[in-house]
């Protein structure tokens, strides 16, 4: 067991990932706010062709686009005549470790290797970590992944669980942690031990790798349909998903398509609870990184976090934890896939929006996950109604999270609630001027960069300064 | 009885990282009334007692010290049984997609 003070650690915060993740993050820095985003990005030295080269050789990505016709038809039983778009899926549970999240491990697996690290290690309880510890398994790194895995009383997220036995079955080793947000002093300890690669999910690297997802599946809708899909839907945690397949859309020049992102609702259970951890039911996906993360991205265990979502949603939807698990149902009964529950959430939330949308329209929902055991809703669901929660068929709008999981009666029922991004917006900007340094102003590269991270124009952005600094005064 | 590992047998260890007053500030008033615990799986590089001292060797290859908490450890979750809100389902879905068809 370590000795090492907690402050003692984090004070050495910036030494440990300046030595970890390779990148000088300074250099970028163009104003007292602003930094050169893409210019990050493009030092990495990797393009778009050299990554799904890379991603090639590894077996990531070039899954298939499935076009759900059942669902689809479902959807147009619940719509008025003429609506109901066409919905595809992108099965990214066909990459190695069953999930997207190769894509995002392929390239920093490749980097560690390319740089002569000895192994790669990441903070990650989700399917992340399988996909680092299956990608460091293929590129012979050594590899360990640090878990929020039980709560006090020794009870594991069954999902999580299920994490601990992959990325042991793929020969790394798995730290696991009660509840807290300490999780990442542990994994500063680990790097300076070993001098593993971080192989956060906010490096440049961790973005560039999606970056080809939403490339593909342009590519795939273009190829059998003759044009671009008109929706994408991605579900929305720390912001990768939704900023690297956007940016793979906008590359693959489908600059129209909507990007709409989704997650769970869990308002009102906290993070860092050790109370609330197994009252919730999914472990990504969800308000609870969604939301501050799209408000305040730089709160990730990199300086500057290369997922920044609010630069590409188009719009912003939730959805019930009993929604997702109705859909997840759903997609295994009328279209034969059986798949995780988290990766449903877009599912859930592209079911209610293809109503919405003209029949010739098209849906992508741009993935899907593996299933198993702990990571399916027969466990949640019975660790949930162990855990006092009241499960029961309803109405979805009487879902209370950590509370009631209402579990639709009807596909009708299924209704993503809206967010409001100009209230993400200000909220972003607000946390934004909030960390200017003492007696610096805002410049005018700054406005620029404002208005590129908060995807609105010139005057929205200098109202929200002057109404910053009045609120000072 | 007390429980004895063999050195090289598959284990758990495991231990406190930071005690209650050691931990983050800003913490929820739950998460404060308890330790940041820890738990690492390796092989046994001596013989050992279950609540006992044991030292083991990770898959990274580190060594970890720490208290004996599993001997060969169950990987415990599973699906367990069906849940009667979820049963149905299926067959509402198919009776709407058939009612669909008939009509159309």
């Amino acid at each position: 067991m370590s000795t090492d003070s907690y402050k003692a650690i984090m004070d050495q915060k910036a030494e440990i990932m300046r030595s970890s993740v390779g990148i000088d993050y300074d250099k970028y820095t163009t104003g007292p706010l602003s930094f050169d985003y893409e210019a990050m990005l493009n030092d990495t030295g990797y393009d778009l062709d050299a990554i799904r080269d890379i991603q090639g050789r590894s077996a990531v990505g070039n899954t298939p686009l499935v076009e759900l016709k059942n669902l689809t038809e479902l959807v147009r039983a619940v719509s008025e005549p003429g609506k109901g778009a066409r919905l595809f899926v992108k099965d990214e549970a066909a990459n190695p470790s069953g999930s997207f999240k190769d894509r995002r491990a392929s390239l920093s697996a490749f980097e560690a290797k390319k740089k002569g690290y000895k192994g790669i290690a990441a903070a990650t309880s989700g399917n992340y970590g399988a996909a680092v510890a299956s990608q460091a398994a293929k590129a012979g790194l050594g590899c360990i992944i640090v878990q929020e895995a039980f709560d006090s009383q020794g009870i594991a997220q069954p999902e999580i669980a299920e994490k601990t036995r992959a990325c042991e079955a793929y020969g790394a080793e798995v730290v696991r942690l009660s509840v807290g947000p300490e999780l990442f002093y542990y994994f500063l300890i680990v790097l300076k031990e070993t001098g593993y690669f971080n192989a956060s999910l906010y490096t440049p690297y961790s973005i560039l790798g999606i970056e080809t997802l939403g490339y593909e599946l342009a590519l795939q809708v273009k190829a059998r349909e003759g044009r671009f899909p008109d929706v994408v839907m991605a579900t929305h945690a720390g912001g990768g998903n939704v900023t690297g397949t956007a940016r793979g859309l906008i590359k693959a020049g489908a600059a129209d398509t909507l990007m709409v992102a989704a997650s769970v609702d869990l308002a009102g259970l906290h993070m860092a609870s050790d109370r609330d951890f197994n009252r919730k039911s999914f472990t990504t996906g969800h308000t609870g990184f969604s939301v501050p993360f799209s408000t305040w991205p730089d709160r990730a265990d990199v300086p500057r976090n290369a997922a920044r979502s609010l630069r590409y949603m188009d719009r912003f939807v939730t959805v019930t934890q009993g929604e997702v698990f109705y859909m997840t149902e759903a997609l295994a009964a009328i279209e034969g896939m059986e798949r995780g529950p988290a990766g449903n959430t877009s599912l859930a939330a592209a079911f209610a929006i293809a109503r919405e949308m003209d029949r010739e329209q098209i849906i992508v929902v741009q993935e899907t996950e593996y299933t198993g055991a702990g990571k399916h809703p027969l466990g949640q669901l019975n660790l949930a109604k162990q855990m006092g929660i009241d499960v029961r068929r309803g109405d979805p709008r009487e879902n209370q999270p950590g509370k009631a999981i209402v579990i639709p009666e009807h596909p009708s029922q299924i209704k993503p609630v809206e967010m409001n991004l100009d209230r993400i917006r200000r909220s972003y900007l607000r946390n934004a001027l909030d960390s200017l340094p003492e007696g610096e102003n805002v410049t005018e590269t700054d406005i620029a960069f404002l208005v590129a991270e908060s995807k609105s124009d010139d005057t929205y952005v200098r109202e929200a300064i002057e109404s910053h600094e009045r609120k000072k005064r | 009885m007390t429980e004895r590992a063999l050195k090289n047998t598959w284990v758990e260890i495991g231990g406190v990282v930071l005690q209650k007053d050691e931990r983050a500030p800003n913490l929820p008033d739950d998460t404060k009334q308890v330790p940041l615990e820890m738990r690492v799986k390796g092989f046994l590089l001596h013989d050992a007692e279950k609540g006992g001292e044991a030292e083991i060797v990770t898959l990274s290859g580190r060594m970890v010290r720490g208290t004996l908490t599993g001997i060969n450890p169950e990987y415990a979750h599973m699906f367990g049984r069906p849940i009667p809100e979820l049963s149905p389902i299926a067959g509402e879905i198919r009776a709407i997609l058939r009612e669909r068809r008939k009509t159309s």
